[in-house]
């Protein structure tokens, strides 16, 4: 592997990393299956782009890329906790509605972020560190700041009533928590954080692109679910480092699978293979119980 | 003191499945009070709790607990008048949390919970403290999920975190009733003891008349949503369970059909 393909595949790791943690707050902490993020990775994306190519400077674009994305999730828990519209169908309606939505938001499918002012411009150029590994320490930075409030948010008594929300509803009512407030604000700040993920990859490559979203609930999902098979951490923090090495790794084995011709995988396999190693990951603690059933 | 006037609930009015769960109930309760609820199948006694605990709104009727009428409102806006344990082991605790995670979220019932972190020295020695009362040597396992834990030991530590917060009433719903008759009798000490010392007014349900004599101050029989007969004091000092039935079946003209009720 060079260490192009190498470089490439850690940035997106870290970017992707991001939407495994976000995957994991909705999927695994609000047992919310939320597909909401296929439209708000490019909503975040698009956010920014249009408010950057706006003049705004890229911190204001980026949090405004952050609060496009809560309200987005925001909207799909109303859907489904106010007006009880299956989780899985609220998400898929919000997705749909966001394709339009990016559009309209740039103003055409695509935007070039070239020649412009990003995160990422003030490392640009500097003698001692080449651009893109200057951005994945930047990337690295966020990616650890965004880890670290969020174990510190889900350890604390108000993110403990979030997790009481989506692991027992009945008990954290018991208990004086209102979980469909705690639905409204877990899911806004899972997809908060997938909209960052998507400003940072917009700034990063220099574009956003409306179709840029399609599968990122599938990437996030074998974040959390090669994170959490393969490196088995303690406690909250750990699970959230479990899901950003997960991500890591899954793009390093991509990576290498692509760069090994022999294998005969093309890029635009991708989501094929994805699809089947999420599919297998997903399956694999019942066939592991079927078998052991078998064994007795 | 908690006061129950007239409560009525019917499910699915209107449909030929439609059950009149409670009829007509009024009770009061004093502070400090201990009664106990039995009833044979239908009766009521679970529709009452729940109607307590604010899972469902009665079609008819107040409930007011220390003088606030609560009766609209929802389960998590008056857990601060209200504690429960669960008949189910498994609904009480988290099951992927730890045993101290678990009792922090029983001690924020009915508080603002804020963004200080959940887990500090001062509450886990708090914790372990009490947990060591239990004598199940849970006390060193703070740290460990509550999914490891037996039904007897999650509802133990459910009571425990009942008691952790201030509440008005503690509801307890057959909360022995899914443990082997050792761990049963083991928690409904248990119960007895965290009642005794914090001075706590309870309701519990339960299946057995025998338990429902052997504790608290005051019994309560519901039939068919309604209340069959309500004794305390002196009348209920001498009761045994024949004693009970007849009281029954002189209100009542007519027989039990329930067995469990007897044998329990």
């Amino acid at each position: 592997m060079s260490l192009f393909s190498f470089l490439g595949a850690i940035e997106l790791g870290l970017i992707y990393g991001l939407v495994g943690l976000a995957v994991y707050l909705s999927f695994r902490v609000l047992n919310f299956p939320d597909l909401t993020v296929d439209g708000s990775f490019p909503l975040g994306a698009s956010v920014c782009a249009a408010a950057i190519l706006g003049g705004l400077d890229p911190i204001t674009a980026t949090l405004l890329a952050i609060l496009a994305g809560a309200v987005a999730g925001w909207i799909t828990a109303i859907l489904a906790v106010r007006f009880g519209i299956l989780h899985l169908l609220a998400s898929i309606l919000v997705m749909i509605a966001l394709f339009s939505i990016n559009i309209r938001i740039m103003g055409r499918p695509n935007a070039a972020l070239l020649g412009q002012t990003t995160l990422f411009s003030p490392f640009e150029g500097l003698s001692f560190l080449p651009f893109d590994q200057a951005r994945i320490l930047v990337e690295l930075v966020a990616v650890a700041l965004v880890t670290f409030l969020l174990a510190r948010y889900l350890n604390s008594d108000q993110g403990l009533a979030l997790r009481a929300t989506g692991a027992n509803p009945r008990m954290a009512r018991a208990q004086g928590i209102d979980t469909e407030r705690q639905t409204l604000s877990g899911m806004a700040l899972s997809n908060g954080i997938v909209a960052l993920a998507g400003a940072l990859f917009a700034q990063a490559n220099g574009f956003a692109d409306v179709t840029m979203g399609l599968g990122t609930i599938v990437v996030g999902l074998a974040a959390v679910i090669v994170g959490e098979t393969l490196f088995r951490l303690k406690g909250i923090l750990g699970a959230l480092i479990a899901c950003l090495l997960g991500s890591l790794l899954y793009r390093l084995v991509i990576a290498f699978a692509l760069d090994v011709n022999m294998l005969g995988i093309e890029a635009s396999d991708l989501n094929l293979v994805t699809a089947v190693l999420v599919g297998f990951a997903l399956l694999a603690p019942k066939l592991r119980a079927r078998m052991r059933k078998a064994a007795r | 003191m908690i006061q129950v006037e007239g409560i009525k609930l019917t499910f699915g009015a209107g449909t030929p499945l439609e059950t009149r769960a409670l009829r007509g109930i009024s009770l009061s309760i004093e502070e400090g009070q201990f009664v106990t609820v039995i009833g044979s199948n239908g009766a009521g006694k679970s529709t009452l709790l729940s109607v307590l605990a604010g899972d469902v709104a009665p079609d008819e009727g107040r409930i007011v607990i220390d003088g606030r009428d609560v009766t609209r409102l929802p389960a998590h806006r008056r857990a601060e008048l209200v504690a429960r344990v669960f008949q189910d082991p498994k609904a009480g605790t988290c099951e992927a949390l730890t045993i101290e995670e678990n009792m922090a979220l029983g001690i924020a019932r009915g508080s603002v919970r804020r963004l200080k972190p959940a887990l500090d020295p001062a509450r886990q020695s708090r914790f372990r403290d009490s947990l060591a009362e239990l004598g199940l040597g849970l006390e060193n396992r703070l740290s460990d999920p509550v999914g490891l834990l037996s039904g007897g030991q999650r509802q133990a530590v459910s009571l425990l975190m009942a008691a952790l917060a201030p509440m008005k009433i503690l509801l307890l719903d057959e909360h022995t009733a899914a443990l082997d008759p050792r761990t049963a009798d083991l928690v409904l000490d248990l119960t007895q003891k965290i009642i005794d010392r914090h001075g706590l007014t309870a309701l519990m349900v339960t299946h057995s008349m025998r338990q429902a004599l052997d504790h608290g101050s005051r019994t309560l029989m519901l039939h068919e949503g309604k209340v069959a007969f309500d004794v305390a004091g002196e009348a209920r000092a001498g009761l045994d369970v024949p004693d009970l039935l007849a009281l029954f079946r002189r209100r009542q003209g007519g027989e039990l059909d329930d067995d469990a009720l007897l044998t329990g």
